[in-house]
């Protein structure tokens, strides 16, 4: 029995869900089996032509509305997150079919329809170049292509629509395969060749193994303007960091400025990155972390940098990017519990879900995602986030709906 | 709109003495502290509030209760709903972002039962309700109100349901029904329970608040999608003499969901920074509108309701009405209540320290993990569901997570390397191998360099240490 096949097997997920979960099939609203046909909606009528309650009528008390206006605060911010560009086409040098450009937030993140972000945030998928233990609600959808990089990035954009690629250089950590920066690079180009969207490269973790890892490959994919995932104060520390960012200069790559849940580390980690290269260059990861694992700190840090940043901290104006991948290392993502807090193939997908929702509320520019339906739901909300509906939809009456 | 409100201070801005010279001054030490001042000091920073002093709350000081109250109110009110042990306390939001204070008064979250349903299914309903609960962090997370919806649009049937349910639950009750009819003959069943009323809107505003007045029921204001009639509700309501409103800009499914997070941000920012006193209300947020939303399978619109929910919770939602049951729908929603209604000044950990378990001898495995409440307590169930006998050492890594703890340098080799120290670890045990956690494997060379002691990699999980003590210890001299 594979993988798809023990959820089909598992209690009680309609097909629509179904779908959205293992994110094999593209199916389409007006597809959607309908499973609650006997909606009703009630409209209550006649309340306007009831006589008026025989209480007394006191007359300091309004008998007709008192019409207020509403004019939302027109606060303004002096200042501006920058744009990054994430990949770069063949005219830039580069050979990607699309890129994208995060940034150039001018307000909190969708607390107005005046003052929406210049550019939708996009998504990136994960692929790594080994087979790592992933929980088995991920391992689903894309257990035929684990083993090949080049295959299972082709799946992200192809069947569920990544906008881009990160490919995790896993087995370079000298405590799994210690692959060699070569070989690394190698992985990089088969996935630059089988796809066309922007990639974001991620190390292993180990600042002197990841510098000589992210020299290689910014070498051999020069002019891509890939992200490098990332650098670190650590780097610093172990005197790796300068290598990388005069090799992402000179080859015309981004940089992820990675540091821990701690604004004044981001602002030195970036002072450090501004000698080598345009701040026009860097994107902050703040650090995600798992919903129920400390995401307030999170959620928190994203909403205070990016304050600080549209009040003119100039070392903060730089988009953001959130691993919402890391919401599995929940154990309420992946474990086993009690029945009654449901599955935990449909578990998963929601936290992770939720967790990068919550980080798009706090700011956050660009997703590193893994689950289709957290995905797909994301790419929804985010259609919806930058068209709000200001004419107002048409008035659900939940108070007296047959549910 | 009413004025007088624009010089009022933000909470950011009160210092202690302002507090201080509306406070008695006579160093009297009932609130258990060393005297005035450093009452208004934890006053103003929310460690306590104003009834902790008592002589305030005598005659003599009643001038300056009445004052300070003034000084210190949120700018968006505080209602209650329901009585007794269990009512609800919604709003009482002093700022916009939560590291600008706190924010206080959890989010209830009621789910719906319908006058619709048979009498025994109403029952076991809110049984349910009262039941669901999670285990997090050394504390139960739980449900708090019953929302009650006449989805018959008839008196009788309403009464019947609200009776039924008053009857068997304690929570906090909000009643549903755009019928005034309707809503009073379910009132009169719940006369003294002080529920919510759901809704006031332009068609029935005068019914309702009559039975508000009436009942001393709080009211919610409904206006989906119209922010100037919000206000407009919530100015006539006032002017009515209603005091205990709580507001609906509406929940819109689908495509509306982005206006209506949208008009949470724009009201609730209009009460904290605007100081418009039209928009300081409790906000009611209805996930459950998921489900008169497109017609979908019932998992799907589940989904639906589920980050509809985690949505308005991070943005200002005071109240939450839903109808999923499902565990998964409901426990992000449980703890992401948790999480964000804990103070961001004050990381939630642990004491750092030895903690014994079991009955453990110099033989026993030495492990070491991070003074993260979450971490710990963790830790502690898998150990204890685990009965080993092992000694645990709590490091002080400012209340973080062990792998935000590794990232950013608060748990390091050096630290390891003095915990051991300060805790005495070569006194508890006669080996010196010391058990870290997974998450921190790449400090393990390191940390064995720092510390002198032999390092083992623990499980990535600790619901993987019963199997890890039993295959790796004691441990095998390799060299
Ligand atoms: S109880 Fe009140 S009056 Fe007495 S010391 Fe405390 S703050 Fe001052």
């Amino acid at each position: 029995m594979n993988e798809k096949e023990k959820i089909r097997a598992g209690p009680g997920l309609g097909p629509r869900l179904l779908a959205l979960l293992s994110g094999v099939d593209r199916l389409e609203l007006e597809h959607f089996e309908m499973e609650i046909g006997d909606l009703e909606i009630f409209v209550p009528v006649g309340f306007g032509e009831r006589p008026a309650p025989a209480a007394p009528v006191q007359p300091v008390r309004p008998t007709e509305l008192i019409r207020e206006g509403f004019s939302p605060a027109a606060g303004t911010y002096p200042g501006v997150i920058r744009e990054v560009t994430l990949g770069a086409a063949k005219k830039d040098g580069g050979s990607r079919g699309s890129t994208v450009v995060i940034g150039g937030s001018t307000a909190p993140a969708f607390s107005s329809p005046d003052r929406l972000p210049p550019h939708p945030p996009p998504i990136a998928m994960d692929v790594f170049d080994m087979d790592i233990s992933l929980p088995k609600a991920l391992k689903a959808a894309v257990a035929d292509v684990v083993n090949d990089p080049a295959e299972w990035a082709r799946m992200n954009v192809d069947r569920f629509g990544a906008e881009l690629v990160t490919v995790h250089l896993m087995s370079t950590d000298p405590l799994i395969a210690d692959r060699s920066p070569r070989e690394a690079a190698d992985t990089v180009e088969e996935v630059l060749q089988a796809v066309d969207v922007p990639l974001i490269v991620g190390g292993c973790g180990d600042p002197k193994k990841d510098a000589e890892v992210f020299t290689e490959v910014a070498e051999r994919a020069s002019g891509e303007r890939l992200l490098i995932n990332s650098v670190t104060l650590d780097m610093a520390e172990a005197k790796t960091l300068e290598g990388v960012a005069a090799a992402a200069r000179d080859h015309g790559h981004v940089l992820l400025a990675f540091t821990g849940l701690e604004l004044n580390s981001a602002k030195e980690l970036n002072r450090r990155l501004y000698e080598f290269l345009p701040p026009e260059d860097v994107v902050m990861d703040l650090t995600t972390v798992a919903l129920g694992y400390g995401l307030e700190y999170s959620f928190t840090i994203h909403e205070r940098a990016r304050l600080a940043a549209l009040m003119g901290d100039a070392e903060l104006q730089h988009p953001t990017i959130s691993a919402s991948t890391n919401a599995w290392a929940a154990r309420e993502a992946w474990l086993n519990m009690d029945p009654v807090y449901g599955p935990r193939e449909i578990r998963g997908p929601v936290w992770e879900t939720c967790n990068a929702l919550i980080l798009l509320l706090a700011g956050v520019d660009i997703f590193m995602m893994m689950h289709p339906a957290a995905v797909r739901t994301m790419r929804d909300i985010r259609t919806w986030l930058m068209q709000p509906d200001t004419a107002g939809s048409p008035r659900y009456d939940w108070a007296s709906t047959r549910i | 709109m009413v004025a007088g409100k624009q010089q009022k201070k933000s909470i950011k801005e009160i210092s202690p003495i302002d507090v201080y010279k509306l406070l008695p001054k006579t160093n009297c030490r009932e609130c258990g502290e060393a005297n005035c001042m450093a009452f208004a000091t934890k006053l103003v920073n929310g460690e306590y509030t104003i009834p902790d002093c008592p002589p305030l709350r005598t005659d003599e000081y009643s001038h300056l209760l009445q004052e300070l109250g003034d000084l210190l109110a949120p700018p968006v009110k505080a209602v209650t709903i329901g009585t007794g042990e269990r009512a609800a306390i919604i709003g009482g939001k002093y700022v916009l972002y939560r590291h600008d204070f706190t924010y206080h008064n959890p989010t209830p979250i009621a789910v719906d039962v319908t006058d619709g349903m048979p009498e025994q299914e109403l029952v076991e309903r809110i049984k349910a309700i009262e039941g669901f609960s999670y285990q997090y962090i050394g504390r139960t997370l739980t449900l708090d109100a019953v929302a009650i919806r006449s989805t018959s649009g008839d008196p009788g049937r309403f009464a019947a349901a609200v009776r039924t349910a008053a009857a068997v639950t304690e929570h906090p009750l909000i009643l549903c029904t755009l019928d005034p009819a309707v809503m009073e003959a379910g009132l009169s069943e719940a006369a003294d329970r002080r529920p919510l009323l759901y809704a006031a809107t332009e068609g029935n505003w005068q019914e309702m608040a009559e039975l508000s007045l009436r009942f001393g029921a709080p009211l919610v204001a409904s206006a989906p999608g119209d922010l100037a009639l919000l206000r407009s509700l919530a100015a006539t309501l006032t002017e009515y003499g209603i005091s205990d409103i709580v507001l609906d800009p509406g929940t819109f499914p689908d495509a509306g969901f982005a206006g209506s997070i949208m008009a949470f941000t724009m009201l609730r920012n209009a009460a904290c920074a605007s100081h418009d006193e039209l928009a300081g209300f409790p906000l009611l947020g209805t996930p459950i509108a998921a489900w008169a939303g497109e017609e979908l399978s019932r998992e799907a619109v589940q989904w639906k309701e589920t980050y509809m929910a985690a949505m308005l919770l991070s943005r200002h939602a005071d109240l939450l009405i839903m109808h999923s049951m499902e565990g998964w729908a409901l426990l992000p929603q449980l703890i992401w209540r948790f999480n964000i209604y804990t103070d961001p000044r004050k990381p939630v950990s642990v004491d750092p320290g030895v903690r014994t378990f079991g009955s453990p001898d110099g033989q026993s495995p030495l492990l070491i993990t991070t003074n993260y409440a979450l971490t710990y307590f963790t830790v502690e169930a898998d150990i204890k569901s685990a009965h080993l006998d092992c000694y645990l050492i709590v490091a002080d890594t400012s209340g973080i997570s062990v792998e935000s703890a590794v990232a950013g340098r608060y748990l390091t080799a050096e630290s390891m390397a003095e915990a051991l120290r300060e805790n005495n670890a070569e006194a508890l045990v006669d080996h010196r191998y010391l058990i870290i956690p997974g998450l921190a494997a790449r400090l393990s060379g390191e940390t064995e360099e720092a510390s002198g002691w032999r390092v083992l990699v623990g499980p990535k999980d600790s619901s993987g240490l019963a199997r890890f003590i039993g295959e790796r210890w004691p441990p095998k001299d390799e060299e």
